[in-house]
């Protein structure tokens, strides 16, 4: 018999602890990109309410909670983060299993904003980017998702395979926003 | 430089891709004749003021936008989703 | 020479540091300038042509002269600014541009040869003989000249870029800028106010003035920390705005403080992106000399600037002070002086009418036309009037042009200035830079009050535009609002070289020369004389070349035209902007689940797009790259191989269209594919030349698999996008990319399907997983993907499982290979596996190629349209003199081919015109025991049997090829199929 081990994306090299901030792993069970197939964007939309007990993500927004999120993923794409996407959704949109494709983290604590302001290129004001908001952009030139889940904290994906990088640009980035705060 | 996204609102250039003019939505016909083709693929203006051009929102929400810009005040004028110019029949 | 009070320096806090070897105190508050000055160092620079002996001119960033390198190796950072510099214990400045030493410059000869040196001598002089030029004139010349130096070293520092939005930029915290930033962070507006200066106030900290009943200085201040208690402000000191671009964004640059600087992990400086919705540009104005001969002698000085060293560093830069101006300003800085308790050796105004109420000597209608010394100020000569000179002893010249508007922001997307008469200097125009306006003096307001009106009117405007409304009118403080009155003087005449550009040596006469020679654009003039061109870009010198120019030319300056500023404002280092780029930041890094088990076998890695895959596994025993790659090659062949596959481009594709968007984005048909099975596609750009190409499984009747190639499988996927979104939106088809949902890993070779049904939860065979065929597997429980499909013309297979279990699988596979007289496989042997067989990388779909030339046309399919296929049928894409694919090998004494190789007839001499064709690719074949090539040859396919000479020009390799059909192994296929 022969035996598969997993491993997670970020594979140890997280937590990652600098002064208040820190960068850790997030184990968010299975991620599903859905898409409604033509015409059955409002069919599919009450199908996953019913589903999953959350609403289907406007442009922009995440809804659900740790757990069971559904993230607004692109013009055409939701991604579902935590349980597996009722099979029966597959009548109303393509499904595509994202589970292992994406690196997620959470970037928290005082200052995280300005940590991110060293990534990405996008607003994140507090009065124009609320929890609950959601933006494809870039972070570190890398294709990434940033999504607001609380007051200090966001969670920050990445293709997996560029895990590393990202860990190495946000603890650089830590470290000025650190030492600038007397660190 | 920072291009209207009519899903994503104002954002920053480096997020998108640049194509080229927005003529490439008008594909003739397969058995078109090689000056139309010839226009489609090759020929084109190069106007000091507005023009519609191709950008793809690719590290954004991947949309493909026409984008109409002035390229004499770098102004941008107008941003709307390709797939609704073309349904539009546009 | 320090004064025994006042100065906004902490007296308690003493800070050494040493300048060209010696060591000196200053205090906490100091800066590099005011501290030499303090010190009585008056001798800060050489100058760039001429090596003249220069002191400090101004007290700001404009400073041309002192300029001073800081750092050693990879932290050595030249051409800095003493003004700029923030004194900080244990500073080591030293001076540049002068050798054996400051004191003793030996390049100052050239200032003997001044005469000589006019503008346009290297033009005049060096033209021949030509080829002198490269060797000999120019490493001369660029000894001679210069400013610092970069120490060569790698640039050891860290540097940090940022992002920053706010609805209200200001940029500039003077008056304007901090009455501007009050008023629309009142109003509940996101605010950035940025100043270069280590704090804010601007000129309020270099006068003695009040504001609100207070002194300047102090009412700034309690702006600041009201602003600093504030969510929505973020107040950014150290920080120059150093371009204004298209849609309100800007770019800045930070200097951190070096106690800052100096942490673990801090950077020594930022270069922000600022996104404002609005700005108001309160950069103030800079003072202009006067030209005069010998005003460049160290001691001669902005008057500004001298009231800046008393008033803000305590300092006094002379002992005997004279002042020499055509505005209100000399007075005042006679004032300041005097209340200092230093001696006004004269007062000159070169206006008649001029009054003094101060108790010095005064010269109405008088100009300062000379100046003696031998490294520093000794003394003035002044025209007291027509024909009548007198000569005054004095250590320090304060003199005043006026003031110079900082239009330059307003002037960074091409627009350009007016003229104002009344200030007697160039003011910006409304929306010069959409989005941003101009308030205080650097619009033309000249007293602290208009300024502070301007800001407070700036900023009411700008919340109107923002949809946001001021609570109330914002009150004004009272504060000084004297007319600014000026009668322009440009150049006092007279013998002897008058400076306008300190830091390029540009004199009153270059630029009549310039003139005289018919130079007379600005800009002509600017080439012509450098004036304008060294790292202060003109700050202090272009509206008086202009002068000067309008002047020679019989022209007003209006007529004569502006100068064009462009970013950036300051100079800005280029480790700054590129933060973060250096070494492995210069990309990210895309590693696959195999890396580290790669790496642990100690596989070299090459750099496929940002991918990174290994080169060869070198085992006990090799000693060349090529030794591995032969047995790598002889696994797959003889028993098996495993490689990672997995950074080819997987795009999942769904939807009842999915089919017909298929046969639409290939030229062959995938709507007649079975589930189940997999087929090889060809895609075309809309230009008729191959785009990619690769393997596309169905999956499904509605679902499909589409692999790219690793290098264009982000242009494939905006490709898609773009044909399904603009050329077909109402087709239902949806994709994603799944390239980092799985690891994919070839197993090939004769032994590959023994090795599977090792591992396989369920074996497989030839009858459910025949060649092109693709379906579900198992292992260990793990659901997986099994394609039978070879990029080898083995017998292989591919097989996709979960990311997560990669790095497990590919050690397993690898393990169970290795027991089976097998084991990995890289990326040299990989490419002579595909050689040998013909088959095509991006060498070859190099985007040039059309689907005939790589002898494919018959897969573009008759019974349908398709994208590139009009284009490709036009009769220049398929004329049969181009040059099509051709396999190559070696049949000469020479048995090396070259991939960039030159193709040419046996008789013909290897000349471009005789030029048949080149070489893509080769590698040496184990299998077949030469050299394989693929190449493309004119006529090519109709070529077979004919011998060719490849010559590669460039490593001199030169060798008779047999032209061949592209596959040199198996052609048939029947090992794949077996």
């Amino acid at each position: 018999m022969i035996e598969l081990t997993a491993k997670s994306p970020f594979d140890g090299m997280l937590p990652l602890t600098v002064g208040a901030l820190s960068l850790s792993e997030v184990d968010t069970g299975a991620m599903t990109a859905l898409s409604a197939r033509k015409g059955q964007g409002e069919a599919l939309a009450s199908a996953f309410k019913q589903a999953h007990g959350v609403a289907w993500p406007r442009a922009g927004r995440a809804t659900g909670r740790e757990g069971c999120r559904a993230l607004w993923f692109g013009h055409v794409h939701v991604l579902l983060m935590g349980p597996p996407a009722a099979p029966a959704l597959a009548e109303w949109a393509a499904l595509v299993d994202q589970s292992d494709a994406w690196a997620v983290a959470r970037l928290e604590g005082a200052g995280v904003r300005d940590v991110l302001a060293r990534l990405t290129p996008l607003d994140l004001r507090e009065g124009q980017f609320k929890r609950g908001r959601t933006a494809r952009s870039e972070v570190a030139h890398m294709p990434a998702s940033i999504t607001r889940i609380g007051a200090q904290s966001y969670q920050v994906m990445v293709f997996r395979a560029m895990a590393g990088t990202l860990v190495e640009e946000v603890q650089t980035a830590m470290q000025g926003v650190a030492a600038r705060a007397g660190g | 430089m920072r291009i209207s996204c009519p899903i994503c609102g104002e954002r920053d250039r480096r997020e998108f891709y640049y194509q080229g003019a927005a003529v490439a939505l008008d594909r003739p016909a397969p058995d078109a004749a090689a000056q139309a083709w010839d226009d489609y693929l090759h020929n084109r203006d190069n106007p000091a003021g507005p023009v519609r051009e191709m950008w793809h929102h690719e590290a954004g929400c991947g949309a493909w936008l026409v984008v109409t810009r002035d390229t004499v005040t770098h102004e941008m004028l107008a941003s709307d989703l390709a797939s609704r110019v073309q349904e539009a029949g546009s | 020479m320090r004064l025994p009070k006042g100065g906004l320096i902490d007296r308690d806090q003493v800070v050494r540091f040493s300048f060209d070897g010696r060591h000196y105190e200053g205090l906490a508050g100091d800066t590099l300038a005011s501290a030499l000055l303090a010190n009585g160092v008056r001798l800060m620079g050489r100058s760039f042509k001429y090596h003249r002996p220069r002191g400090v001119l101004t007290a700001g960033s404009e400073e041309p002269n002192a300029l001073v390198t800081v750092g050693q190796g990879g932290r050595q950072a030249p051409n800095l600014r003493a003004t700029m510099l923030e004194l900080h214990e244990g500073l080591v400045a030293r001076s540049q541009n002068a050798w054996p030493s400051l004191e003793w410059d030996l390049l100052a000869l050239n200032d003997a040869f001044a005469p000589f040196l006019s503008a346009g001598f290297y033009y005049k002089t060096f033209m021949w003989p030509r080829s002198f030029w490269e060797k000999l004139y120019e490493p001369i010349i660029r000894r001679a000249a210069g400013l610092g130096a970069l120490s060569g070293a790698h640039d050891s520092d860290t540097y940090e870029k940022a992002h920053v939005h706010c609805d209200l930029l200001v940029i500039g915290g003077g008056p304007a800028g901090l009455m501007a930033a009050l008023v629309a962070a009142r109003a509940g507006a996101d605010v950035i106010l940025a100043d270069e200066d280590t704090r804010v106030g601007g000129r309020l900290n270099a006068e003695r003035e009040d504001v609100d009943g207070k002194p300047g200085h102090a009412w700034a201040s309690e702006v600041e920390a009201e602003l600093a208690a504030m969510e929505n402000v973020r107040v950014m000191t150290r920080t120059t705005v150093t371009g204004a671009y298209d849609q309100g964004s800007y770019g800045a640059l930070e200097r951190l403080p070096a106690d800052v600087a100096a942490r673990a992990g801090a950077p020594r400086e930022c270069f922000w992106r600022i996104v404002a919705r609005r700005a108001v540009m309160a950069a103030g104005a800079l003072e202009r000399p006067v030209a005069f001969a010998g005003n460049d002698r160290p001691g001669v000085m902005m008057a500004g600037a001298v009231r800046a060293y008393i008033n803000r560093w305590a300092v006094a830069p002379g002992r005997r002070v004279a002042v020499f101006g055509n505005n209100d300003g000399a007075h005042r800085t006679a004032a300041d002086l005097v209340a200092a308790g230093v001696h006004v050796a004269a007062l000159v105004d070169s206006r008649p009418d001029a009054r003094n109420d101060l108790d010095v000597p005064f010269f109405a209608g008088a100009q300062v036309c000379g100046s003696s010394g031998r490294k520093a100020l000794e003394a003035v000569e002044i025209e007291v009037a027509p024909g009548r000179r007198e000569k005054i002893q004095a250590d320090c010249l304060a003199m005043s042009g006026g003031w110079n508007p900082s239009v330059h922001l307003a002037c960074h997307m091409g627009a350009r200035p007016e003229w104002s008469e009344e200030i007697a200097g160039f003011v910006p125009r409304d929306g010069m830079v959409p989005g941003m306006s101009a308030a205080g003096a650097c619009a033309g307001a000249m007293s602290t009050h208009a300024c502070l009106r301007d800001g407070a009117k700036a900023a009411q405007d700008a919340l109107g535009e923002l949809g946001l409304k001021a609570a109330k009118l914002p009150d004004v403080p009272d504060a000084g609002d004297a007319p600014y009155r000026i009668r322009p003087l440009w150049q006092v005449p007279g013998r002897g070289r008058a400076w306008l550009d300190f830091q390029n040596d540009v004199t009153v006469k270059d630029v009549t020369l310039a003139a005289r020679e018919n130079f007379r654009s600005v800009e002509h003039m600017k080439r012509y004389t450098t004036q304008g061109m060294a790292p202060d870009q003109g700050k202090n010198s272009n509206v008086g070349a202009l002068a000067v120019l309008a002047d020679a030319t019989g022209r007003s300056i209006p007529e004569t035209g502006t100068t064009t500023f462009r970013p950036p404002y300051v100079p800005v280092p280029i480790a700054a902007m590129g933060a973060g780029a250096q070494g492995q930041g210069f990309a990210p890094r895309r590693l696959t689940t195999s890396h580290a088990a790669s790496l642990a076998m100690g596989a070299p890695m090459i750099e496929v797009g940002l991918w990174y895959r290994p080169s060869f596994f070198p085992r006990a025993g090799e000693t060349t790259w090529r030794q591995s790659c032969d047995r790598e090659v002889a696994h797959v062949r003889e028993a098996v191989g495993i490689a990672d596959v997995s950074t080819l481009g997987k795009i999942d594709i769904q939807g009842a269209d999915a089919a017909r968007f298929l046969d639409f984005v290939y030229t062959n048909t995938f709507s007649t594919l079975k589930v189940g099975r997999v087929r090889y596609g060809v895609m075309l750009r809309e230009d008729g030349h191959v785009m990619d190409d690769g393997t596309t499984a169905r999956l499904g009747e509605d679902h499909f698999v589409m692999t790219t190639t690793t290098a264009a499988a982000g242009q494939v996927m905006r490709h898609l996008e773009f044909v399904h979104q603009c050329l077909c939106p109402d087709w239902d088809v949806s994709m994603i990319s799944v390239t980092e949902q799985w690891a994919q890993f070839a197993v090939a070779g004769p032994k590959s399907r023994d090795l599977l049904n090792g591992v396989l939860d369920m074996p497989v065979d030839g009858e459910g997983f025949p060649f092109m065929g693709c379906g579900a597997v198992t292992l260990a429980g793990v659901a997986a993907r099994l394609f039978r499909i070879s990029f080898s013309g083995e017998h292989a297979y591919e097989i996709a499982v979960p990311a997560r279990y990669g790095a497990s699988l590919f050690r397993l596979l690898v393990a169970r290979a290795e027991e089976m007289g097998g084991g990995a496989y890289g990326m040299e042997a990989l490419n002579v596996l595909r050689l040998e067989k013909g088959l095509l990388t991006h060498a070859e779909l190099h985007g040039r190629t059309t689907a005939f030339d790589l002898g494919m046309e018959r897969m573009i399919s008759a019974n349908k349209d398709c994208i590139g296929k009009a284009a490709a049928a036009r009769p220049g894409l398929t004329e049969p003199d181009r040059e099509r694919l051709v396999g190559l090998k070696p049949v000469g004494a020479v048995k090396q081919l070259t991939a960039g190789a030159h193709l040419f007839d046996e008789a013909d001499a290897a000349t471009r015109e005789n030029d048949q064709g080149y070489v893509t690719s080769v590698g040496f074949s184990p299998t077949l025991g030469h050299y394989v090539g693929l190449g493309f040859l004119k006529r090519g396919s109709d070529r077979y049997g004919d011998v060719i000479r490849m010559v590669d020009h460039l490593r001199g390799v030169e060798a008779l090829c047999e032209v061949t059909p592209p596959a040199f192994f198996d052609p048939d296929g029947g090992r794949a199929r077996d």
